[in-house]
């Protein structure tokens, strides 16, 4: 715990102030473009390659996914009926899903009533553009954000910096990258490739210049760095005017907007401003209030592995309590042409937990940034691919990025089939086939066939390390595949007919990882 | 503003995305099964109160319990010990559950609403609440008079909230959504601000109150049966 108790406002927390670097903030993210790629960044082979050999890298995400591993199975098995919470789960949001038009248009219309303001963006460049029209409009210069995956998908932070907007990350771990001029690692903790006493050097070296500087003196405890962090951020919270959000959940119902968090700084990004601008995937949305008590259960747990998180927002439209303005931007970039795969949809009913992350051996070697997105671990291997189409080798390389060994399927809340995805999406390189893009029909030509998988087997060391779990996890695939009869029947086969699968014997696939690994994770 | 171009090229994307799904099928008709439980679990509503209790102080919120008329002794001992100057209330919160605290009193209403930085310089704010879930070890405003504004129990450092156990605490998270209005801002707290962002290690307190304190309140605080004369009025109204 922080020892400090005192409440003196910042001396120089003067309303107005204006950081010295308007046009290019210090700590920019190197080589981030505003369509959300990561420019100049390596397919996953090369970037997995140079990961794994970070040995400080790798022990640190290794403590970090195991530790939340181990809380979120104590959460989870708190509650007797979470199997039933994850089939409800997932039939709330492929309900969404197949009447994604229906429901849109009742959001807009709900939000509309409760006093909102709803714009549509069929891609980044479009979303940015309607953002920034709309903090031009309120003649601010400076905006507080809380942590949203759907701003860092279309690079909404350097599309506000071109247009002489300073977008302040509040979440401490967003705090932390960007300061550090860094691209986050991970979901839930993306600044979990930092140790402490990294984040007190960025601190130190780097608050200044966006603000109030680090306390004199600043040590690497946690509690100091917080308190570091709080008293920075403070000054921006009580002078912004314009907010800039994601949400967890929409309910089409009633117009609410959901955002859960632990800091408070979605709290004061949501309440204090005059004007709240919040960007959404369409696949945010759910139908009904009611759908909550669904989402309220297996997000927490999940994700932080908790009962609760410490803060969930809820507002709709304006009601006098908080922003005067609220806008809310719907956006698309990939969502639709991923809702056109029968088999890949699935991926959009991720609320974002990062439970797949956490028990994903390919990202405990490879780390969040060898994934080239924003969305690491085993859902941005089937997300990055479905929402840019397979549009270099970073995309082509990510099914690969897998051993297929079932585990993110078993933990995913809302029960999406990861694997199946997967080997979906390795047919879709190897074989080719139809797909959309941009809204259009197209075919993607073959690629070299199983080079991607090669690269990334070579590039992790997985085969060194742990000789057979790839095979095995390659059974255990078979074996799903038959238990459960929705099973994609086309699809997949081409790339699973090129392999040995052998009948493996039926056993729960914890027993199973135990004894594949040797050891207990 | 317009887009209308994006959002009809949005939904027509949408409707060619679902080609495969019959044009008859209404969207209730995409089941979704609800066999979850309502409830965890069995028990009376004196356990549910002691599992809110137990589930709050896990998630390290200081638990008090009262008797309604214990509470403004309480209130004033605990804003006391905090030091507590200056405190913040709602234009709904009982006058009388500060009678007596040592502290001065701060409306926030609607005309003379507190700007963020006089936020800033509270030292505590005292709140009841629309329910608790015993379950989750969770409190939820909802804005009621006696709630206030949203930033009221955010921006001070320390917040004191008030459960009437008989009559707000539910077990379960499903109990608690249907018993709350969708229109209404609401706030679900369950325990201080935290982070474990470094290196995982859990921090409470970064932006949002650093000290809950929650108290669990047996019979009705709302009525005072005699409030002492000469007490300023707190309850501005608007
Ligand atoms: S895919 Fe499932 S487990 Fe992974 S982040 Fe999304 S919801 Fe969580």
């Amino acid at each position: 715990m922080s020892g400090r108790q005192d409440r003196q406002t910042t001396p120089d927390a003067t309303p107005g102030t204006k950081p010295d670097t308007m046009t290019r903030p210090p700590g920019e993210p190197r080589g981030h473009s505003p369509g959300g790629t990561y420019l100049g960044m390596p397919a996953f082979p090369q970037a997995a390659a140079l990961s794994t050999r970070d040995g400080r890298l790798r022990a640190n995400l290794r403590h970090a996914t195991h530790t939340i591993r181990a809380k979120r199975a104590q959460a989870v098995a708190e509650l007797d009926d979470w199997d039933r919470l994850r089939r409800a789960g997932a039939a709330v949001k492929d309900r969404t899903l197949r009447h994604l038009d229906h429901y849109l248009l009742q959001l807009e219309e709900s939000v509309t009533r409760a006093g909102g303001t709803v714009h549509w963006a069929a891609d980044a460049a479009e979303a940015n553009r309607i953002v920034t029209g709309l903090v031009r409009a309120t003649g601010e210069t400076e905006v507080v954000k809380v942590k949203s995956m759907a701003t860092q998908e279309i690079g909404l932070n350097e599309a506000l910096a071109g247009a002489g907007i300073r977008a302040y990350e509040t979440d401490l771990a967003e705090l932390i990258v960007q300061l550090g001029g860094d691209l986050p690692s991970h979901i839930l903790v993306p600044a979990i490739h930092r140790n402490r006493g990294e984040i007190r050097d960025i601190f130190r070296e780097h608050m200044a210049r966006w603000g109030r500087p680090a306390p004199e003196g600043l040590g690497d405890r946690p509690a100091d760095l917080a308190e570091a962090a709080r008293l920075h951020l403070r000054e921006k919270f009580l002078r912004a005017k314009v907010a800039v959000s994601g949400a967890n959940f929409m309910v089409a119902e009633s117009g609410t907007l959901v955002v859960v968090e632990s800091e408070g700084n979605g709290r004061m990004c949501l309440t204090l401003p005059e004007t709240l601008i919040s960007v959404v995937g369409i696949e945010k949305t759910v139908p009904s209030w009611r759908d909550l008590e669904v989402f309220l259960q297996l997000l927490p747990r999940s994700s932080t592995a908790e009962r609760m998180n410490p803060y969930t927002s809820m507002w709709t439209g304006t009601s006098g309590d908080g922003p005067r303005s609220f806008h809310l931007v719907l956006l698309d970039n990939g969502r639709t042409d991923t809702l056109a795969d029968q088999v890949g949809r699935q991926a959009l009913r991720c609320i974002r937990c990062s439970a797949c992350l956490n028990v994903c051996p390919v990202y405990e070697r490879a780390g969040g940034h060898a994934y080239g997105s924003p969305y690491p671990g085993p859902i941005g291997a089937i997300l990055t691919p479905q929402l840019r189409g397979m549009a270099s080798p970073l995309e082509e390389s990510l099914p690969y990025a897998s051993s297929l060994c079932g585990a993110c399927f078993e933990v995913c809340p809302v029960a999406i089939d990861i694997p199946e995805v997967l080997v979906h999406l390795r047919e879709r390189v190897v074989e080719g086939g139809p797909a959309t893009l941009r809204g259009t029909r197209t075919v993607i030509k073959p690629a070299r066939k199983h080079t991607a998988e090669r690269a990334v087997i070579r590039a992790t060391g997985w085969t060194l390390d742990h000789p057979g779990v790839l095979r095995h996890g390659q059974r255990l695939l078979s074996r799903t595949r038959r238990l459960h009869p929705r099973r994609l029947p086309g699809p997949g086969r081409a790339w699973t007919d090129t392999r040995e699968l052998p009948t493996v014997p039926a056993e729960p696939f914890r027993d199973w990882w135990a004894r594949a690994r040797g050891d207990t994770a | 503003m317009s887009s209308g171009g994006a959002r009809e090229q949005i939904l027509a994307r949408v409707r060619r995305a679902l080609a495969d799904v019959p044009r008859a099928e209404r969207p209730d008709d995409a089941p979704v099964p609800r066999d979850y439980l309502a409830v965890h679990g069995q028990r009376s509503h004196a356990a549910s109160v002691d599992l809110l209790a137990r589930n709050l102080t896990d998630y390290r919120a200081r638990v008090h319990r009262t008797e309604a008329a214990g509470l403004p002794a309480l209130l004033s001992r605990l804003l006391s010990e905090r030091g507590a100057r200056r405190v913040v209330v709602p234009p709904g919160l009982p006058r009388h559950w500060l009678v007596g605290a040592p502290v001065e009193t701060v409306p926030d209403s609607a005309p003379a609403a507190l700007t963020p930085h006089e936020l800033d310089a509270m030292d505590s704010v005292v709140t009841g609440c629309a329910l608790a879930i015993a379950e989750t070890g969770t409190v939820v405003l909802d804005g009621d008079p006696d709630q206030g504004r949203r930033s009221i129990t955010l921006v001070p450092d320390h917040h004191l909230c008030v459960v009437r156990t008989a009559d707000q605490v539910v077990d379960s998270v499903p109990q608690a959504l249907a018993r709350l209005e969708p229109a209404r801002p609401s706030t679900w707290i369950s325990g201080p601000s935290a982070t474990s962002d470094i290196e995982l290690e859990r921090v409470e307190g970064v932006h949002g109150p650093r000290t809950l304190e929650v108290i669990l309140v047996a019979g009705d605080p709302r009525s005072a049966s005699a409030p002492p004369l000469g007490v300023p009025p707190l309850d501005v109204r608007s």
